[in-house]
């Protein structure tokens, strides 16, 4: 019987609630994507001769300065590309899309109530078959219930369900309607198998899922070639972060033998303190992270992602996918506390992420890739947060980020989703997605405006907004492990890990500051100030459909109040520290571990006091934004003159895609080409094969070629020819030579 | 004829006659002329008939002369006088000098070869006594020796011999026939 | 005399390989077998004088086929002799190939 419940030592507490149910918890998004993708399958839609898309003219406008980018459609309303058809069974997909996510969180929340009630600590861990029993080697299907998983699956399934609601009203119209939900399902499911699975193996399937249903996701619309090569890359660089995934593992089981968690972390307490094995196996860790989540050097691929649907942007690129590499983080806190140098690195490059991506966002002109360099910034903090012991900090800050990020990207969505009509109507190229072309939108959609002030609020810290709390606790825990802790005593690249950590510290704070301002210039170039969109356009501007503003008030509400689930000490509106509380049977030993023992207390007053700067830094960025941008100055995209100096240098990321490309990519296609196409390939095999067989022109049919013997053949047959010589007298020699052979063998026996 | 210490004369015969057959059959390999080869094969064919006589092979001896030098040697030079090619060759009829040397040397190389066979040994329960078939020969004729297992233990062969003959008789008419024109289709 | 016989016959054949190998027309290399086959026969007889009559019952038979071979063998050749109006083996490669 395929579910054998059979738990850790013994039976557990959870063993008779719905906790026994978590399988069906990954298993009804898959059936989503069953049904849907067999709908998707089953039925293509035909476009006729009077559709919609002939009337238009080609050559959708791309013209920016970026690479790689195409704009997102907008939802599907009617593009030369992405004409107007709905799907013959959208309404079955609208039903079954989000309904399967509905009835995962339902069961998500009955086991969250189970484990509260129970209040066990130890993991519950329910084991299906045996999967890869090789030699020493045990790995098991099976999934581990903790209070870390937990927390996971209720942002996927919680966050997730409000996106696919969203969703829903924006993606009706497109014709491949059951393709995107049957995908976004599979995405949700195996990012539950991501963060339910008991074992490292079965954590990277569902890593590796991910990364597929990103790339289909992002590619959905592969018919346009940007979008394609969009996904391709986002792929590709996840690929270079799996290989140090995979490399940890195998590090891991040469080592210990063992890659499910428990037996990890029992087995993590023998190894000696930052040594040189444990750091690497963390480094490699880091750079599965690194790629997955977006940091330096391999968050190349997350702006150019956002060529995928909006509501994608918001699911997979916001709030859970690139978190994976926090949770795994979070999951090894044994092996990462005991190498104080990988988590120095992990701070430190956190850190780096932050401002430099945060530097970015402060010159782009697309709504979309604001955001996406504003994740891939607190994405930076995340990990500030858990490389320096902060797990519950780390942890918290992704709840939160996916509350106001998923509330930002929605809302560009609904944005985008209006300013793509008011073109459709009027028949306008232009960008939909370009700042440049909005403006005073507060006007036409001020649910939408109100809302994602909220969300600005939140994400630049302002109390009491959810992200006030998380950035804040962050920045708190960096600051008290400068002194006291592990991290602090050990050194990285040199310099004592206290100064790393002040280093990284200051940099965060610069970092919230340009948040502030980036965040605060999208809010007032989009909504404030005059509207650039034109005079026709702006007669066909207005809000969302309510199934697209429902989710981002919901989402609104959580930005505004979710501080509460771990409120500091100094702001008990409710109780305080609940996460940490939660959290703590899983984390707590790494966390002690690296603060020496005892959890690490800053003195009141330096609290404040750190808390007095981070929000006089936020209010600050809030300021001068408005102070020194004016939206009235802007002209449309079209019109917009061409980026100088250091302005032009963050228009354009620094031009690391570009340095990228020609350090790396280009050698390899070179030699790719030259060398083992050409080659080898060409030289050397065809070559070899040559000999065995050849291309003659056909003379019967001109330009054809029929296939001839190659050199190796005609030698032999040369040589085989030259005895068929038709002649007696050659015959009979051969004959005589051939008995003289024979009798040689009689003679000679 | 029964001898157990063979006589001079029965010597001489025998190496005179060998000795005849050998330079016969050079000078039969040397000869341009195809008609003089025949006869010096047929001169060959003697010589070995008298060795068969003198290896207590009467019968076969006879058969030699009859068939051999009778029949098949004179069906080739029907052959030779039908095709007029009695003529000496206008061209060499042999190849080039090298190819006479290289073909004497294959000769020789053979011929130790044999030699070297002949040496290996019979195993000694295949050997009769002495004389026993000049004593079979004085006791019931020339012929009988020959005659009881060719219809005994080797009838099958006889018969399909006559069967050999017969196909050998029926292909070389046919093959001798002329091609018929025939303007009908 | 089982041994001179052997000798003689051995002589013989190899002479008949040599004219085999050497000559050119037609009916002489048939000849040249025609010689072979009667070196053959000389060593049967030779050993049948020592090992038993089936020897000469051996060369009963070879005597037999070579004269249907002879047969088949000279009908051959006239019919190529009409064809290609030459016996010379050189000129004839029909075999080619």
């Amino acid at each position: 019987m395929l579910l054998q419940h059979a738990a850790t030592v013994g039976a557990h507490p959870l063993s008779g609630t719905a906790a026994s149910y978590v399988w069906l918890l990954p298993l009804l998004p898959l059936l989503g994507f069953v049904i849907n993708g067999l709908l998707s399958l089953v039925s293509a839609v035909h476009l006729g001769p009077d559709d919609p898309s002939a009337s238009h003219g080609d050559s959708h406008a791309l013209s920016h300065d970026s690479n790689a980018h195409a704009p997102d459609e907008g939802g599907a309303h009617g593009d030369d590309h992405h004409p107007v058809a709905r799907h013959r069974y959208a309404a079955i997909t609208s039903l079954i899309g989000p309904g399967v996510l509905v009835l995962s969180f339902l069961l998500a929340t009955a086991i969250f109530l189970a484990m509260r009630a129970v209040g066990s600590h130890e993991p519950f861990i329910q084991r299906y078959f045996s999967w890869m029993p090789v030699g020493d080697l045990q790995i098991d299907a099976a999934f581990q219930l903790d209070q870390l998983s937990m927390l996971m699956v209720m942002v996927i399934t919680g966050v997730g369900t409000l996106i696919h609601i969203f969703s829903v009203g924006y993606m009706v119209d497109d014709p491949g309607y059951p393709r995107y939900f049957a995908y976004l399902n599979l995405f949700v499911f195996f990012m539950l198998v991501l963060v339910l699975g008991s074992s490292y193996p079965v954590m990277f399937v569902g890593w590796e899922g991910v990364g597929l249903c990103s790339y289909l996701l992002i590619g959905f619309w592969f018919s346009e070639k940007a979008n394609a090569d969009a996904g391709k890359k986002a792929f590709i660089v996840n690929r270079i972060g799996d290989f140090g995934f995979l490399v940890a593992m195998f590090m891991l089981f040469a080592n210990i033998g063992a890659l499910d968690f428990v037996g990890v972390n029992a087995a993590a307490s023998g190894m000696p303190f930052g040594g040189v094995l444990v750091t690497t196996i963390c480094l490699f860790f880091f750079l599965g992270c690194a790629g997955k989540s977006a940091q330096i050097p391999l968050y190349v691929w997350l702006p150019d992602a956002m060529a995928g649907p909006t509501p994608v942007s918001a699911l997979i690129h916001a709030a859970t996918m690139v978190t994976a590499g926090v949770y795994l983080i979070a999951r090894s806190n044994v092996l990462f506390s005991l190498a104080p140098a990988a988590g120095l690195t992990v701070v430190v490059i956190g850190a780096l992420t932050a401002i430099f991506a945060a530097s970015i966002g402060l010159k782009q002109w697309d709504i979309k890739k604001v955001l996406a360099y504003s994740t891939v910034s607190q994405l930076g903090y995340m990990f500030i947060g858990v490389g320096s012991g902060a797990y519950v900090a780390g942890l918290f800050h992704l709840m939160t980020h996916s509350f106001f990020k998923a509330l930002l990207f929605l809302g560009s969505g609904s944005v985008i989703y209006a300013m793509h009509r008011a073109y459709h109507h009027t028949g306008n190229h232009e960008d939909a997605q370009d700042m440049r072309n909005m403006g005073g939108l507060k006007k036409y959609m001020p649910i939408t405006w109100a809302l994602m002030w909220a969300a600005t609020l939140a994400i630049s810290g302002i109390p009491p907004f959810t992200g006030f709390f998380s950035k804040d606790e962050i920045l708190g825990a960096v600051f008290a492990r400068h002194t006291g802790s592990t991290l602090a005593e050990a050194h990285w690249l040199g310099i004592p890990g206290g100064t790393v950590l002040l280093v990284c510290y200051a940099l965060g704070l610069a970092a919230a500051l340009m948040t502030a301002v980036y965040m605060t210039r999208m809010m007032l170039y989009t909504f404030h100030g005059p509207n650039r969109s034109g005079e026709k356009e702006r007669e066909h501007l207005h809000e969302a459909p309510w199934i697209m503003t429902a989710p981002l008030v919901v989402l609104g509400v959580l930005s505004v109040f979710g501080g509460w689930f771990n409120l500091p000490s100094f702001f008990p509106l409710g109780p305080v520290g609940a996460l940490e509380r939660w959290l703590e049977p899983v984390v707590g030993e790494g966390a002690l571990r690296i603060t020496k023992g005892a959890p690490l207390e800053l003195a009141h007053g330096t609290e404040l006091m750190l808390v007095a700067i981070a929000v006089v830094i936020a209010v600050a960025g809030i300021a001068l934004a408005f102070a020194r941008l004016k939206p009235e100055s802007l002209v449309p995209a079209k019109d917009a003159p061409a980026e100088h100096g250091f302005e032009r240098v963050l228009a354009n990321k620094y031009f690391v895609d570009e340095t990228y490309d020609a350090a790396i990519v280009q050698p390899v296609v070179a030699t790719s080409r030259g060398l083992l196409w050409r080659g080898i390939d060409i030289g050397l095999i065809d070559g070899l094969t040559r000999l065995l067989i050849q291309s003659k022109d056909d003379d019967s049919a001109p330009g054809t070629t029929v296939p001839m013997g190659g050199l190796l053949p005609r030698a032999v047959g040369w040589m085989g020819s030259q005895m068929q010589s038709g002649l007696v007298g050659t015959y009979a020699w051969v004959l005589v030579v051939g008995v003289l052979f024979v009798l040689g063998a009689f003679t000679f026996r | 004829m029964t001898h157990n210490n063979l006589s001079l004369f029965y010597v001489f015969l025998f190496y005179f006659f060998g000795l005849v057959a050998i330079i016969s059959a050079l000078v039969f390999v040397t000869r341009k002329s195809p008609v003089a080869a025949a006869m010096w094969l047929v001169s060959v064919m003697f010589s070995l008939a008298v060795l068969y006589v003198l290896l207590d092979a009467q019968f076969i001896g006879t058969m030699q002369v009859l068939v051999y030098a009778g029949a098949i040697m004179v069906v080739f030079l029907f052959v030779i006088m039908l095709l007029n090619l009695g003529h000496p060759s206008e061209l060499a009829d042999a190849r080039g000098v090298w190819w006479k040397l290289a073909a004497g040397g294959v000769g020789l190389a053979m011929l130790a070869q044999v030699f070297a066979v002949t040496k290996a040994q019979v195993p000694a329960a295949f050997v009769l006594p002495e004389n026993s078939l000049a004593n079979q020969v004085a006791r019931d004729g020339a012929i009988a020796p020959l005659a009881g297992p060719l219809f005994h233990e080797y009838l099958l062969a006889f018969e399909v011999t006559s069967v050999l003959l017969l196909a050998a008789i029926v292909g070389a008419v046919v093959l001798g026939k002329r091609k018929e024109r025939t303007n009908a289709r | 005399m089982l041994a001179e016989s052997l000798f003689f016959s051995a002589v013989l054949f190899t002479i008949g390989v040599i004219g085999v190998l050497t000559r050119r027309n037609a009916i002489i290399i048939f000849m040249c077998v025609e010689l072979m086959l009667n070196a053959v026969n000389l060593t049967f007889v030779a050993f049948a004088q020592v090992y038993g009559v089936a020897g000469q019952i051996f060369v009963f038979f070879v005597m037999t086929v070579a004269a249907a071979e002879a047969a088949v063998g000279l009908a051959i050749i006239i019919a190529l002799f009409r064809h290609r109006q030459t016996v010379n083996l050189s000129n004839i490669n029909l075999l080619k190939g």
